[in-house]
């Protein structure tokens, strides 16, 4: 088997493996997004690799030529690309959310915060705790 | 006309989106989405009529030709599910007129009403497409859609939740990806049948091997398999109720469709069963998560949040009815898609109702709610009994046939501890009932009455059609069994 060879394939796994590990190894979520970025783009690679036929030129149609590589994946890419794209914006439109919702983009702080309102769910379901701010909120309205 | 209905169904949708946004309005905005979604559903109802007397239709893209342009193709399964998500979306939207006016701010309205219409749209042409690439753009403008969804609300949890299921959404559709680059490797083909043709030839290949095994990773991690259901309770639990609704009725059971349709027509079960122990793995993994997550569901605080375990429960009925992988299985499969759908509408919606008066989840607010709004509650209680499975609700048609099938198998012991785990489920069910009826109100108010008529009609719509299809069974069994016949008939 011919390894060095199949280089671009060992590429795509590294690629893929980095963006996953930093998925779910880093805290922070615009670092997490960076991962999934990575992640995707090593799926960009292996469509682009497998397109690509050895000796052969972009397919368009010329005399001289003979051999060409197939357009269809590299399509299919554009679109997975603009995909990506989309989730990326996505995803950092969120963290702006969650950065003025919580204060902070780390996700111990924001499961910390978000403890501590179940907390109080808790309390308010099984303990002592005043339960008149509910009525006043329907008050208010 | 009726010829261009597979893609008139996905086509109108999004185009409607866009148009939301120019007619700004929200009154009229959520006028006009109830009218796209009722036309997409009237076209299914012809699609499914047409199929069912006359066979598969076939449609293509643009004119060309199969294995070259994309095709859309009808059969009873995905006829049968488009009834299903295009039928649940129009009653949700009818619903949502008032909810979101509570929920969500006049100026996130037409932005509601343009994601529900996208993710609408995703939601069909994943049902309607057989192009492998072509259902991954439409579980993305679906799953785009749903962040968006889920993260429109006020409760600043739902942002979290969303960014959760944004990662784990994304991870499952590039995954997919994958899976479908490796199987275009070894045929050079994207559209389902010519790849059911060709994939026979490559069966031994490791590539094969491993595309399957990618696809079946990044399905199960958007139709919410235990241990893969991590990013669905909260998402549910804090997303504003009716995206609750519409998500727990349609966008799972879309993800299980796909499952079926590349398990049955595209791997063919010979290859399922020489290359992976799927069965079994299905089986351990669809019981664990019946039980872990019905468990769960017992502990929570957040209405929402419980049924929310409970429908990672319920797809591990769905998923055991896979593992049996018999015809009989197949159809209590495909039963409880479309009979779990109908249950968690009914009981999100009214939740919604629930939330539009009191403004909250939280189980314990709903102390002594059942004398306040006896019909909202009515339609919880009864939804709830559904998903025990009592007799004459549509969950008891369901479990029954999953039994059935069970026992057919000669599965017996799992055949008792799916009885047992229906046991859980009154637990949890019991104890929304306790808070309703037997706790003392904590609130004094006078101010909380009945929800609206627009929310009493559609919840009661399926509350009432819980209990149809509970009592007259011929057209979801009918179905359920001509698509399992058929799935099983094409290899």
């Amino acid at each position: 088997m011919n390894i060095i060879g199949l280089y671009n394939y060992w590429i795509v796994v590294v690629l893929m493996l980095i963006g996953f590990f930093i998925v779910i190894a880093h805290e922070n979520l615009i670092k997490k997004l960076v991962g999934l970025s990575i992640f995707q783009t090593s799926v960009f690679f292996l469509y682009i690799s497998m397109g690509k036929v050895a000796g052969a030129t972009a397919p368009i149609l010329d005399e001289n030529y003979q051999l060409y590589s197939n357009p269809l994946p590299h399509v299919l890419i554009l679109t997975a690309i603009v995909v990506g794209i989309a989730t990326t914006a996505m995803g950092l439109a969120l963290v702006v959310r969650i950065y003025e919702a919580y204060g902070s983009i780390e996700e111990s702080d924001i499961q910390v915060q978000d403890n501590n309102d179940r907390l109080e769910d808790y309390l308010e379901a099984y303990g002592h705790k005043n339960d008149t701010h509910l009525f006043n909120q329907d008050k208010d309205e | 006309m009726t010829a261009h209905f597979p893609i008139l169904q996905v086509i109108i949708p999004l185009l409607a989106a866009p148009l939301c946004l120019f007619i700004r309005i929200p009154r009229i905005v959520g006028i006009f989405a109830i009218l796209v979604s009722a036309t997409a559903f009237l076209i299914s109802c012809g699609l499914l009529q047409e199929v069912i007397t006359g066979g598969t239709l076939s449609y293509q893209l643009g004119g060309w030709a199969a294995p070259w342009g994309i095709e859309y193709r009808i059969d009873k399964l995905n006829g049968y599910l488009l009834l299903l998500v295009s039928g649940v979306s129009t009653i949700v939207l009818v619903a949502a007129q008032t909810s979101i006016s509570k929920e969500l701010p006049e100026n996130r309205h037409t932005f509601f009403y343009t994601a529900y219409l996208l993710c609408l749209t995703g939601l069909l042409g994943i049902l309607a497409t057989a192009d492998a690439f072509n259902l991954f753009v439409f579980l993305e403008i679906s799953a785009l859609s749903s962040y968006t969804l889920i993260a429109i609300g006020t409760d600043r949890r739902a942002l979290t939740a969303s960014y959760q299921y944004l990662v784990m959404g994304t991870i499952g559709a590039t995954f997919i990806i994958i899976g479908v680059g490796l199987m275009y490797m070894m045929t050079g083909t994207l559209n389902m049948y010519d790849l059911a043709e060709r994939l026979p030839a490559v069966y031994e290949s490791k590539t094969v091997l491993s595309a399957f095994g990618f696809f079946i990773v990044g399905v199960c991690l958007k139709l919410a398999l235990f241990p893969l259901h991590l990013w669905l309770p909260n998402a549910y639990a804090y997303a504003p109720s009716i995206t609750t609704a519409f998500l727990a009725a349609t966008s799972t059971k879309v993800a299980v469709y796909v499952l079926i349709r590349y398990i049955f027509s595209i791997f063919g079960i010979e290859f399922v069963d020489m290359s992976l122990p799927l069965g079994d793995i299905f089986l351990f993994l669809g019981l664990t998560g019946i039980f872990v997550a019905s468990v769960a569901a017992i502990y929570q605080l957040n209405i929402k949040r419980l049924f929310a375990y409970s429908s990672v429960a319920q797809i591990g009925y769905i998923i055991l009815g896979l593992a049996i992988e018999t015809e009989l299985g197949l159809t209590a499969t495909l039963l409880h898609l479309f009979n779990h759908a109908l249950m968690k509408a009914a009981i999100f919606l009214a939740i919604g109702a629930v939330v539009y008066r009191i403004g909250s989840a939280q189980l314990s607010h709903y102390a002594g709610l059942g004398k306040k709004m006896p019909w909202t509650m009515a339609a919880i209680v009864a939804g709830g009994l559904s998903l025990i499975g009592v007799p004459l609700t549509v969950g008891f048609v369901s479990k029954w046939y999953l039994v059935v099938a069970l026992l057919d198998k000669g599965w017996w012991p799992v055949a008792v501890l799916v009885l047992i785990s229906s046991l859980i489920a009154v637990i949890y069910v019991w104890r929304v009932v306790e808070w309703i009826y037997l706790t003392p109100p904590r609130i004094i108010t006078d101010e909380i009455k009945e929800a609206p008529m627009s929310q009493l009609i559609p919840i009661w719509i399926l509350v009432l059609a819980n209990i149809y299809f509970g009592v007259d069974t011929r057209l979801t069994v009918g179905v359920s069994k001509l698509a399992a016949q058929s799935l099983f008939g094409v290899n």
